[in-house]
């Protein structure tokens, strides 16, 4: 337009110099049909916000006596013990973020290696295959993987707690207090831990952070793989120097997912931890107690002001899950990877 | 483990004579820069899964000589190019028959390294395709780590300011080595790739229609570019423009595929020839803009 008028010849002197002409308004009216799904597809979109965002309501609401009567102690006290009146999260909070990081120190080398192997390594004839085994993992129950952890896992796993805690226990978080070394070592006290609770969980990780890592690496330019291949690459030099790069983002946000996941896990970690209220840092011990497995441990024999200090145990756990996720989110959506439409 | 199996069965089709005389990696390698090389496509034929899109194609590309295949779409000029430096096999159900000699030694013989070959054939695509998370100079060298080629810091430097030189863009980039590729214009952008490419050192350089994304000016600018490398590499350039082809090429291929054939050579021969006194009355009609 300006181009146009820049480029015509110049008014005469007599004619009345006209203003540039105001924006003018637009009327972009939907279609009957285009608005019957609008109004579908948004009340779908504002019921999911509702859901949440009264689940959060309920679940502040709820910890309003509790945190009324505890306080900040209710954030510093590891005790649990509602018959004391000493009750807090302290110990319970650094349960769930052990088990947590436990699982994905497994799940995050595991479902990366998984996912760059189904995307650029698998024969062609197996890749379906893959994918679906992969999603299949994470379709078993959780109490599923509870009880395997429970009776197949943890006979085992206890040989690799006490390996690591004889060679690496100089280590604050590897340390067992037990002899490690003693001709019959005490296997009860590397049972039931953070540890072996860490491992089913991974189990339930590894699917979702695969999946999400997966879709993000077949997304991988195909023109910037076959630069790479034109160049004399192998295989592993286009997933360092084109895949990797480019997932980036799936990576993040997909661990970041797989953690909020991690960390609201409660079938498989209530049926493997025994409880146990203490900050500690040793990972391979036996005990230890986490947010979620506490509520539904203690959920059905709990008095009224019990539910109350349950259900803000909840709504911490609650607030932290969405904090993760919402990083995660945000990775996502910035990586070159998660804007999918632009190549 | 899986690669092998994967280019011995994409090789099935073709008679596999194992020479044990010669290492597994091509002859000369190692060098940076060793001039240009000599192609030669000997009865060359193409399948994806059951379909013949090549048929029987032979074509001599003599060294410091830039040769233009051109043709109408889907006539399998593409498929050829990316059958001279072994990126056809990397589409799944590709097929190939026949042998592609470089300097006289077939690329395809059993146990000789894709990389390898790949590294002496560079390839510059249709649309350009910067590493986007690496800076300029990265882009360049980028070939470098993946050839697992370790360089000197001053040698790197004297590399990076060689190859862009080369490729006519050191000009424009040289106070902004360290910005990403992708901040590039997209004719910016191909001459980067073409940088990137003539960093391994390549004998031969193929170009798959690498201006047809590029506006007049870009389009000038790379054709000056394959008249400067001429001597350095040979060159193979697939192209839609006639113009582009007359301009640029001393040889040039006309490649057609007929209603339901695979695509072959109807004619071959010097560009002059070819667009000013065609023996076949096809290429009369496609040069002169009767078809396709």
């Amino acid at each position: 337009m300006t181009s146009a008028t820049a480029t015509a010849p110049p008014p005469p002197p007599s004619a009345p110099v006209r203003p540039p002409l105001p924006p003018r308004r637009l009327y972009p009216g939907l279609e009957p049909s285009d608005r019957a799904f609008h109004g579908v597809a948004r009340s779908v979109g504002m019921f999911v916000l509702v859901m949440t965002g009264s689940i959060g309501l309920f679940l502040g609401y709820q910890s309003i006596p509790t945190l009324r009567h505890y306080g900040l102690h209710f954030f510093t006290e590891t005790q649990w013990n509602p018959e004391l009146n000493k009750l807090g999260i302290a110990a319970v909070l650094v349960g769930t973020v052990e088990v947590a990081l436990v699982a994905m120190t497994v799940a995050f080398p595991l479902a990366l290696m998984f996912a760059v192997f189904i995307t650029d390594y698998a024969p062609r004839r197996i890749k379906g295959w893959l994918v679906s085994a992969i999603d299949l993992m994470a379709a078993v129950p959780s109490i599923i993987y509870g009880l395997w952890g429970f009776f197949i896992l943890q006979p085992h796993a206890i040989n690799l707690a006490r390996w690591l805690s004889q060679h690496l226990g100089f280590i604050p978080i590897f340390h067992v207090d037990t002899d490690p070394n003693a001709a019959v070592w005490q296997q009860s006290r590397y049972t039931s831990s953070a540890f072996i609770a860490g491992l089913a969980v991974s189990m339930m990780a590894i699917p979702l952070a695969c999946a999400v890592m997966r879709a993000v690496f077949d997304q991988a330019p195909i023109g910037e793989r076959e630069a790479a291949l034109a160049l004399g690459a192998t295989r592993w030099g286009v997933v360092k120097s084109v895949v990797l790069p480019f997932g980036k983002g799936g990576i993040i946000g997909g661990t970041m997912l797989a953690l909020g996941r991690a960390l609201g896990e409660t079938a498989a970690v209530l049926i493997i931890i025994s409880p146990a209220y203490v900050i500690k840092p040793r990972i391979l011990e036996a005990g230890t107690q986490t947010t979620s497995a506490l509520i539904a441990g203690d959920f059905g024999e709990a008095s009224k002001s019990q539910l109350s200090a349950l259900l803000t145990a909840g709504f911490v756990l609650f607030l932290i899950t969405i904090i993760v996720n919402t990083i995660a989110a945000i990775v996502i959506g910035r990586s070159r990877s998660g804007a999918a439409t632009e190549i | 483990m899986t690669a092998a199996t994967d280019e011995r069965s994409y090789l099935a089709p073709m008679p596999s004579r194992p020479d044990l005389s010669v290492s597994h990696d091509l002859p000369g390698l190692g060098e940076a820069r060793r001039g240009p090389a000599r192609l030669d496509a000997l009865e060359v034929s193409a399948w994806f899964g059951e379909t013949k899109v090549l048929e029987s194609v032979s074509l001599s590309m003599p060294p410091a000589t830039v040769t233009a295949l051109i043709g109408p779409s889907g006539c399998g000029k593409s498929t050829f190019l990316r059958i001279l430096n072994r990126m056809h096999e990397s589409v799944p159900g590709a097929q190939l028959a026949g042998e592609v000699h470089l300097n006289g030694v077939d690329i395809y013989t059993a146990g000789y390294r894709v990389t390898q070959t790949r590294k002496r054939i560079g390839m510059v695509f249709q649309k350009p395709n910067p590493f986007p998370a690496m800076s300029i100079a990265d882009n360049v060298t980028a070939g470098l780590g993946l050839t697992g080629r370790k360089v000197g810091r001053s040698e790197r430097s004297d590399l990076i300011e060689d190859c862009l030189a080369r490729a006519g863009l050191w000009a424009e980039v040289k106070d902004r080595l360290s910005r990403p590729g992708s901040a590039l214009s997209g004719g910016q952008q191909q001459r980067l790739c073409i940088a990137r490419a003539l960093a391994i050192g390549p004998e031969v350089l193929l170009m798959d229609e690498p201006c047809s994304a590029l506006d007049p000016t870009s389009t000038r600018r790379i054709e000056e570019t394959i008249a400067e490398l001429r001597d350095d590499v040979t060159i193979v350039i697939v192209t839609h423009n006639m113009q582009q082809a007359a301009r640029v090429s001393q040889q040039a291929a006309f490649f057609l595929a007929e209603q339901g054939t695979p695509g072959g050579i109807v004619e071959s021969g010097p560009t002059e020839q070819l667009f000013e006194h065609p023996r076949d009355p096809r290429t009369d009609d496609y040069v002169n803009g009767r078809f396709g």
